[in-house]
């Protein structure tokens, strides 16, 4: 079993754990935005996307590349932009009254 | 700079954006402090992008930059649009995060300079049939969400075994191409059968287990990312889609438990077929129904409301002529709280989000169970467009199919009313006695315009 596969199971494992945690401590009444959020988050996968594209090996890894970019960046964009709007509409009473 | 001095500097810009991505997070743990958390996440993802442009590896910018600004040009508007089509734009978004894992595990497998080792290969055969269904099966839940495709589930005879062969016949290319990576005519047809098993796993599905499919289907998308992230060995990839992996499955389990039912119960049960039965015996019994003025005389008698959304009251846009009622009857010293069953709407938080859209402040939102214990001291219990999640068979009849789901107990209030189109009671079919006991009141109507007459009552007689 490769090296890089153990490390990155150690690694998968306790980033695992660290989401459980977290995810857990979001009030349901964010749970919409929570998860146009990690949407967002997981559209980190563009990284990986540019390199493919970028390393222009041939027409098709390149072209599959390109969607890659396109698909994920749209979610990166559109998931931060919609989580904003929507956590900018929950109003405590206090900012109400202002 | 030599080129392994910058790639430590490139995993350090993304030990920084993991840690800004888990921070994202931590800020979401508040609605105070949750925009803090888009902030952090935006500036971990941006820092990510950019130091990615500068990777040695990347030789050329115009298939990079093209790319990137569509995905703008398609996002923003995504990301604009309204609160309402919120589902369909979230199952639309797993769709592109596993169209984007999918097409970075293919291109691993073309990449002509090394071949793939057969360990390489299981990765890659596990992580491309991943995405490829996931990308599928959210584009047939976004299709239903959007009402392009129907809502109600589409079912037939030998359906399991028919969708688990088709997985079967998937997963064993992927086994055949571990044994053989040099099969390159295989790939592309477990991709093929991969994408079918998507569409064949969502379509039996029906619209009001979407809450559920959308969390499951987020979990998918986050797993395909973090198994991408072990192929290309990339630390980044392979926290944020255990984050992302996470989220969606716990999700999925708060709302599995919330509709008492299994993931594979979900999954592979077929809820429409169920119903069939338990809609079939009913006798005749006596409703009341009550107009627009009588409901405004009990609402302005009452000291305590508890308004119980659901997705009738989406699908009616009917949630701004809530916020007028909510504004009246407090103006009136009337207590007004709203009742949020996890899986009210079609997706993990729909109500809250539509309410705090209206303007409801989010003190007044409550879990269903901090409210229920309320619900004998409570004067009115207002159902709007929500029906399953009040149905009391769940607490006491066996042979329900909602038997076992925790509700919201409105029938314990002294008062319940209900605004609802018609008796008709809807694709699942399954009868809610709530409507015939003796403190039930049925408003008949359209919940948008009955909603705005019982404001226009109250705010008549001051």
């Amino acid at each position: 079993m490769p090296a890089d596969f153990m490390s990155n199971l150690y690694v998968f494992i306790l980033a695992g754990f660290v989401g459980f945690g977290l995810i857990k401590g979001v009030s349901p009444l964010l749970h919409t935005p929570l998860m146009s959020l990690t949407n967002a988050l997981d559209a980190i996968v563009v990284v990986a996307a540019i390199i493919i594209a970028g390393r222009h090996e041939t027409p098709l890894t390149t072209a599959l590349g390109a969607i890659a970019v396109a698909a994920s960046f749209s979610n990166m964009v559109g998931g931060f932009v919609i989580t904003d709007r929507m956590l900018r509409m929950f109003k405590s009473p206090r900012s109400k009254q202002q | 700079m030599n080129p392994s001095e910058l790639q430590q500097y490139l995993d350090f810009a993304y030990i920084a954006a993991v840690v800004l991505f888990i921070l994202s997070l931590k800020f979401l743990s508040s609605p105070k402090s949750a925009r803090w958390g888009v902030l952090a996440g935006e500036i971990g993802a941006a820092l990510a992008v950019v130091v990615t442009l500068f990777n040695p590896e990347v030789v050329q910018y115009k298939w990079i930059l093209i790319p990137l600004i569509i995905g703008a040009g398609v996002g923003v508007p995504l990301g604009l649009v309204h609160m309402t089509a919120v589902p369909q734009r979230t199952a639309l978004s797993h769709a592109f995060g596993a169209l984007s894992a999918a097409m970075i595990g293919i291109a691993e497998y073309y990449v002509g300079t090394a071949p793939v080792t057969r360990f390489q290969m299981g990765e890659i055969g596990l992580e491309v049939i991943i995405g490829s269904l996931t990308f599928t099966g959210s584009l047939i839940a976004a299709g239903k969400l959007q009402e392009i495709l129907p809502q109600r589930p589409i079912v037939y005879r030998g359906q399991n075994i028919v969708s688990l062969s088709v997985l079967a016949a998937a997963l064993g290319l992927a086994v055949a191409l571990v044994v053989n990576p040099a099969h390159t005519l295989l790939f592309p047809v477990m991709v093929v059968i991969a994408l079918i098993f998507g569409v064949l796993l969502v379509t039996p599905i029906g619209g009001a287990d979407m809450p559920t499919v959308i969390s499951l289907l987020n979990s998918y998308a986050g797993f395909s990312a973090a198994l991408l992230g072990f192929v290309l060995n990339s630390k980044v990839l392979v926290v944020a889609g255990a984050l992302d992996g996470s989220s969606g499955f716990v999700l999925s389990v708060i709302m599995c438990k919330a509709m008492n039912r299994s993931f594979t119960n979900v999954m592979f049960g077929a809820f429409g077929q169920v119903q069939a039965s338990a809609a079939a015996g009913k006798e005749e019994r006596v409703v009341r129904s009550a107009s627009a003025e009588d409901a405004a005389a009990i609402l302005e008698a009452a000291s305590s409301v508890v308004i119980v959304p659901g997705y009738g009251m989406a699908v009616a846009q009917a949630q701004h002529k809530v916020r007028e009622l909510y504004d009246v009857l407090t103006k009136k010293g009337v207590n007004v709280r709203f009742a949020i069953h996890p899986v009210a709407g079609r997706m993990p938080g729909h109500m809250n989000v539509l309410l705090a859209e209206a303007d409801i402040p989010y003190d007044r939102l409550i879990e269903m169970d901090e409210i229920n214990g309320d619900f004998p001291q409570t004067d009115v219990a207002l159902v709007i467009g929500a029906n399953d999640v009040t149905n009391p068979a769940a607490r006491t009849d066996q042979s329900s199919p909602i038997f076992g789901m925790p509700i919201l107990d409105v029938d314990k209030a002294h008062t319940v009313m209900v605004i609802k189109r018609s008796m008709n009671p809807g694709f699942a079919g399954i009868d809610n006695p709530l409507y015939y006991l003796d403190n039930t009141l049925m408003l008949f109507g359209d919940a948008k315009q009955f909603v705005g007459a019982i404001v226009r009552e109250l705010s008549g007689n001051h």
